[in-house]
């Protein structure tokens, strides 16, 4: 009995001793390796372009039918190895559909023909109070400080709230593997492509646009689908904002969203 | 207390090793989950929560239900629901283990599930629900133990018990409230978008969750002869219509907003949930149907004093009335949140057979919970003499 008492009291005594001796260590830490970068913190590269918020202006009176989205669609899968699932437990980044879905409060009962019979393009709004962030439990999904939402795909666990959060059905969740639904190697190698079980989403091309270029949609675009920054009063989508009419999808629940289109 | 799972029946014995074989084929098809994701589900992108979440959900409110024997007997020296209380308690406990599981279940990344404490994040609802949860979890444990102890050695328990139980009492109404603020919060899914929701969810609450227990109490009363007394479950009869009444009343007050209003998007859920779409009936119309009649029969029946209190009516009601609080709570409640879609169209959804396998085995796991949970205390009723008479 003595025994073991005095063999548990060693182990404990030894354990804290550990312990706080590791607690010290760190505690030091900060000054010496910790001196680089902030934890979480990033800097910019040279060639990286920065706005106060990002924002797209989308001229659907430059497009058709959904066909004439495809490039646009396709350059988005392509940069960002986003899987074609042919079912309901699919993944989609930027694809079109109609005007009725994709402007369900149904501003104009008799719109011109032509403005019906159109598709549009669908993908993250960026909201500026976005309800995804709002919801997530592991801050998995967040705002960067120029107004891109993003995801660490790394950190979510799947719960899906993202989701039941965001009104326009932006939010895809890989019931399956996408690996398995992708050729080999995947159309990017510089992006990660993603697991089983994670929530994913458009990025506004957050790589790209740290990289010094344009989103891939917009470059595929031919100037129909404008990028800038919406703080900059002289900006390509101030102008245009300024210069047309243009709508937001379901802007009465006071998302803000940062896509808007030319009607 | 412990010992006492170590001499039951041999009847006792086989029920435990149904339930552990049961948890265990059903572990199966979770396993298989684990390896090839929630594609096994009947979720879609469009529908994105479906029967975990529903049942989570359901589960909260059978857990809180405890407080309609616990605010009577300690609020208001109601003495007769003294015996039943522990059986509250400790069906509180087995149901908030089956809530977690349904969490766990429903993750599409379950080894990661730490980081919702990892990287705690005010702002979310989810986080709230974790914690309230955690806590009622601990409470129900710590008083149904404190208080059986004291039972069985025939003192007065602890004085420092009471403020527990007191806070046990506001806690109950804190985890189902924060439950309904995990969908009542969110912009764009009418179905959910209300503020009655959390009194919604409380009425049902506390109308399904003794109902479960008085059910559960039969049983046990035919299988063991343990008697709750009369008294008690003639008032715990009376606390259920009335839960029962206001829970139909608010499910009319959305009825009037939104059909009153005919605001589109506070109407559609409904209808969908009743007649469907493009004049076909979804699958759920028919159960949202089955439920109405459900819940007016079962009133029908509990109101006039004479038929609840007929010992052979009581019973079918009950079934009747947990029956469509389940598919109110536990079905229509996720499919009216997501259908329609976020671009008004329809994405049907059906849980799959290995969904339900995933939850039938969660099922089985609460039962075992409150099968050891349930023999101890009532070995302890019956050494002390408190079981029947």
């Amino acid at each position: 009995m003595n025994k073991s008492r005095r063999s548990f009291l060693k182990v404990a005594g030894l354990s804290v001793f550990a312990l706080t001796g590791g607690l010290a260590a760190r505690a030091a830490m900060p000054g010496a390796a910790g001196a680089g970068i902030a934890p979480g913190g990033y800097a910019k590269g040279e060639k990286a372009l920065r706005a106060g918020r990002w924002a797209m202006v989308i001229d659907t009176r430059k497009f058709a039918g959904p066909e004439d989205y495809e490039p646009l669609a396709e350059a988005c899968r392509a940069a960002h190895n986003v899987p074609r699932i042919p079912d309901a437990q699919n993944v989609k980044w930027f694809w079109a559909d109609s005007y009725e879905h994709c402007f369900p409060d149904d501003m104009n009962a008799y719109p011109d023909d032509k403005t019906r019979a159109r598709a549009y393009p669908l993908l993250c709004n960026h909201c500026a109070n976005p309800p995804c962030v709002r919801v997530c439990p592991t801050q998995a999904t967040y705002k960067t400080e120029d107004g891109i939402v993003a995801m660490d795909y790394h950190r979510c666990i799947g719960c899906r709230f993202c989701m039941a959060g965001c009104p326009y059905g932006a939010r895809s969740f890989n019931f399956k593997d996408p690996r398995k639904f992708l050729p080999s190697p995947p159309p990017n190698p510089d992006f990660p492509t993603r697991m089983i079980g994670v929530v994913e989403k458009c990025t506004f091309c957050a790589e790209r646009l740290a990289a010094g270029k344009m989103p891939a949609c917009v470059e595929a675009s031919d100037g129909r689908v404008l990028f800038g920054d919406l703080e900059d009063a002289g900006s390509n989508v101030r102008r245009a904002l300024a210069a047309d009419f243009s709508i937001r999808r379901k802007p009465s629940l006071g998302t803000q969203p940062g896509v808007y289109y030319l009607i | 207390m412990l010992e006492k799972l170590l001499s039951a029946s041999r009847a006792y014995y086989v029920w435990l090793g149904f339930l552990l074989c049961l948890i265990a084929g059903c572990g199966l098809a979770y396993w298989q989950q684990l390896r090839t994701g929630l594609s096994i589900t009947g979720m879609s992108r469009d529908v994105s929560w479906g029967l975990y979440i529903s049942q989570f959900t359901y589960f909260v409110g059978v857990a809180a239900s405890a407080v309609m024997l616990v605010l009577p007997a300690y609020f208001h020296h109601y003495k007769k629901f003294k015996r039943m209380i522990i059986l509250g308690e400790f069906m509180a406990v087995a149901a908030v283990v089956m809530c977690a599981l349904f969490i766990v279940v429903d993750l599409g990344q379950p080894q990661r599930m730490l980081n919702v404490m990892l990287h705690p994040s005010p702002n979310s609802v989810m986080f709230y629900d974790m914690l309230v949860l955690i806590g009622y979890l601990a409470l129900n444990i710590v008083i149904g133990w404190v208080t059986l102890e004291a039972e069985r050695l025939g003192v007065e328990p602890p004085k420092w018990i009471k403020p527990l139980i007191y806070l046990s009492i506001l806690w109950a109404f804190s985890i189902h409230t924060v439950t309904a603020f995990l969908y009542a919060g969110i912009p764009g899914r009418h179905y959910w978008l209300t503020a009655i929701m959390a009194a919604r969810f409380l009425s049902s609450a506390f109308c399904s969750g003794p109902a479960i227990l008085l059910l559960l109490v039969f049983l046990v009363r035919r299988l063991t002869g343990f008697e709750p007394g009369k008294d008690a479950v003639r008032t715990l009869a009376t606390i259920i219509v009335y839960a029962m009444c206001v829970n139909v009343f608010f499910y009319a007050l959305e009825l009037f907003t939104a059909f009153y209003s005919q605001i589109p998007g506070h109407a559609e859920p409904i209808v969908f949930l009743f007649a469907g779409h493009d004049g076909h009936l979804a699958w759920v119309s028919y159960w949202m149907w089955a439920a109405a009649v459900m819940a007016f029969i079962s009133l029908a029946l509990l109101i006039p004093p004479s038929s609840r209190d007929n010992p052979a009516l009581l019973p079918f009601a009950l079934v009747l009335l947990v029956a469509a609080t389940w598919i109110d709570k536990g079905l229509g409640l996720l499919v009216g949140g997501f259908t329609p879609n976020m671009y008004e169209t329809v994405t049907p959804y059906m849980p799959t057979a290995r969904e339900i396998i995933v939850a039938l085995g969660v099922y089985a796991i609460g039962a075992l919970v409150l099968s050891l949970l349930w023999k101890i205390a009532l070995d302890v009723k019956r050494e002390v003499g408190n079981f029947s008479g």
